[in-house]
């Protein structure tokens, strides 16, 4: 996209069709509702307890879109460690969950998917491997068992190069951070990609997207906490878009996953449509950015609530209705004409306040879009993103658009300059941190050989 | 010493872990009294750390260097620290509870612990009962920290504390539980010794854990 008015909530150059008469990014928003387990443990013993929970919770989400004649809905079934570890549990529930879109959908005739998100269990070794042996085995099984059991959309949140960033990153080492989502990311997210978007070819299922929730996630929850700068998470967030937009160049359509708060970069580059959270995701995480983050959307999501009771209903139920009105709202806004004042003041509300929600802005988001486009390898489109991010910082910040406390400033000046600094090749990047993180990470697991070599 | 003590005080709090290391050298060449140095200069620069971490005038990154930075120098006067009060602040075995992959929580705690004096042993991500209790048995901690972030994964904190109990070794440690869906009821709850929401509060509350006798802990919730 090259014009910011064409960044706007509900509306993508390349929609996606799906599930049960679902057209994302057509024009409509629609919620996103994604519901966990409360504090029980996920075993043999108790399995057919969990088995109710899903069914109860499917159907409650169900029930209350109905009520409220929402347009069309996603199911997000994110899976817990020991279901992607037992991909047949994994598969059981998609399967269950899918019976209970397919009866709403049947019944009431709503429009509907289910998206499907193992969760990538690669990461149990240190350093991880990520290519082979059995938790690869355990997750690509159950990628598979979700696309026959009826998944519509199948998404993950990979984390190769995580190893290297959570030290990096916790350091504040900007060449490790670049490393990680510049170098190694991108790598793993290109050849998972390829394999799910081969798993998806041939099913209904789509390839949906990637999220660098353990990276930039983890950045914008340690900036929460003032553990780390919130610049730092701002720049962090821009230059993991590179290594989300690998999965796009590697099959994934859309719709991107909702924590993938960089979906904005990926919609400007690649016109698919992104699911977004904010606002309504707090009974997972706060943010920073609850409003700007409906901006472009056109899932809007919740990010995860537990099955536990509340004056009104269960919790799955009533973020339903939460993300029910907001999408109401959105689309209002859009059937009359005013879909881009509504985005503008949703940008306006958030954007002074924090560097998270400034680099979110469509102006910040076309910049860090074009910067990326116009660099010639992950490693490279990794830095311009991240100097693009932090040039749009210190704009603002100049022009009294962004307040910025003295510790941040003085981070985001160090963070301009390591990145300035930055060698000119990978190699030479390579080179250069060898001694700090040679051990961190499995050359092989990025098609490396060792020490550094690429293959 | 030939330079000023206080420019171990500095090197530190600015995280320089070459300085603070040449620093410690030459005060050990000068014949400066290695208890001394940590108790004069360490520990009070590594208090100004964390006071100034609280006062949101450090970021977790100026804590780590300074961590690291006491480390470099405590690593050089151990084996000067013969008396017992003078050996490690403590040891601790930590990891990430079963069924749960988060590490960065528990890698932070882990380095501040060291940052701050205590030998830790970090088991990792997804650690059984049963390596804990291993653990326990092989390094002989004083500590047990155990770390969560799945509210799936909290019912395996109480399975780890009951493998400890079961095995006989629990008398022997103080367990300390952190983690976003932990609170200070549950950990009073699945019988832990303590709970921080925060990991310079999990420093303190090691410290604090280390200051009693397993008879007469009751829960110090450090948030």
């Amino acid at each position: 996209m090259n014009d910011a008015r064409q960044l706007v909530y509900g509306r993508a150059p390349r929609p996606v069709r799906c599930g049960f008469g679902l057209e994302i990014g057509g024009g409509t928003v629609f919620p996103e509702v994604n519901f966990t387990l409360p504090a029980i443990e996920v075993s043999h013993a108790n399995w057919a307890e969990i088995v109710a929970q899903y069914r109860e919770m499917a159907d409650a989400v169900l029930r209350r879109a109905v009520a409220l004649a929402a347009p069309g809905i996603v199911l997000e079934f994110e899976l817990l460690p020991a279901m992607t570890a037992r991909p047949e549990w994994g598969g059981e529930l998609t399967a269950l969950l899918h019976d209970r879109l397919a009866e709403a959908a049947a019944r009431h005739g709503l429009k509907c998917a289910l998206r499907v998100t193992p969760v990538d269990i690669r990461d149990q070794t240190r350093p991880p491997v990520l290519r082979t042996d059995e938790p690869w085995e355990n997750l690509r099984d159950c990628l598979e068992r979700a696309i026959a059991a009826g998944a519509d959309i199948v998404s993950i949140e990979s984390v190769g190069g995580k190893e290297v960033h959570d030290t990096a990153l916790m350091y504040g080492d900007l060449r490790g951070i670049v490393l990680a989502l510049g170098v190694l990311a991108p790598r793993d997210t290109a050849w998972l990609w390829d394999r799910i978007s081969e798993l998806c070819r041939g099913s209904s299922a789509v390839p949906g997207g990637d999220s660098a929730c353990g990276f930039a996630n983890t950045a914008m929850q340690l900036a929460h906490q003032r553990m780390l700068p919130e610049v730092l998470a701002a720049v962090v967030r821009a230059m993991s878009a590179v290594r989300s937009l690998a999965a796009f160049e590697h099959g994934a359509i859309g719709p991107s996953k909702d924590c993938a708060y960089e979906g904005p970069v990926l919609k400007a580059v690649t016109g698919c449509p992104i699911s977004m959270e904010g606002k309504s995701a707090t009974c997972a995480h706060f943010s920073p950015i609850g409003n700007v983050a409906a901006a472009m959307c056109d899932l809007w999501s919740n990010e995860s609530v537990q099955n536990v009771r509340l004056l009104s209903g269960s919790a799955p139920e009533a973020y339903t209705e939460l993300l029910a009105y907001d999408c109401r709202l959105l689309n209002t806004a859009a059937d009359k004409g005013q879909a881009l004042v509504l985005r503008d003041w949703l940008v306006e509300s958030d954007e002074a306040l924090s560097p998270q929600a400034a680099v979110l802005t469509p102006g910040a988001t076309l910049r860090i879009a074009r910067a990326i486009v116009n660099a010639d390898s992950d490693y490279r489109r990794t830095i311009a993103a991240g100097k693009a991010a932090a040039a749009e910082l210190q704009e603002r910040f100049r022009d009294g658009r962004l307040a910025l406390g003295p510790k941040e400033k003085q981070w985001l000046d160090r963070i301009d300059g390591a990145l300035d600094g930055m060698p000119a090749s990978e190699d030479e990047l390579l080179s250069s941190l060898a001694q700090r993180y040679e051990s961190a990470f499995d050359p092989p697991s990025y098609g490396m050989e060792r020490p550094f070599s690429f293959r | 010493m030939t330079a000023d003590p206080k420019q171990l005080y500095d090197a530190i709090l600015g995280g320089d872990a070459k300085a603070a290391e040449s620093l410690t050298r030459e005060a050990i060449g000068a014949g400066q009294e290695a208890r001394e140095l940590v108790s004069g200069y360490m520990i009070p620069a590594m208090d100004e750390v964390g006071r100034r971490f609280e006062c949101q005038e450090y970021f977790v990154p100026e804590l780590l260097f300074a961590g690291r930075a006491m480390k470099a120098a405590l690593a050089l006067l151990r084996p000067l620290l013969a008396s017992a009060d003078a050996a490690p602040a403590g040891r601790v075995v930590i990891g990430t509870v079963q069924g749960d992959l988060h590490d960065i929580g528990k890698n932070l705690v882990a380095a501040l612990l060291e940052g701050g004096g205590f030998e830790v042993h970090d088991l990792g991500v997804d650690v059984p009962p049963s390596r804990f209790v291993v653990a326990v048995r092989r390094y002989s901690p004083q500590i047990v920290g155990l770390s969560a972030l799945l509210t799936v994964t909290l019912p395996a904190m109480r399975k780890t504390i009951e493998a400890l109990r079961e095995s006989g070794v629990r008398p022997d440690v103080k367990v300390m539980v952190g983690g976003a869906p932990v609170t200070g009821r549950y950990a009073a709850e699945i019988g832990a010794d303590g709970y921080s929401d925060n990991a310079f509060g999990a420093v303190r509350l090691a410290r604090s854990l280390m200051e009693q006798s397993p008879d007469t802990v009751s829960i110090p919730c450090v948030e």
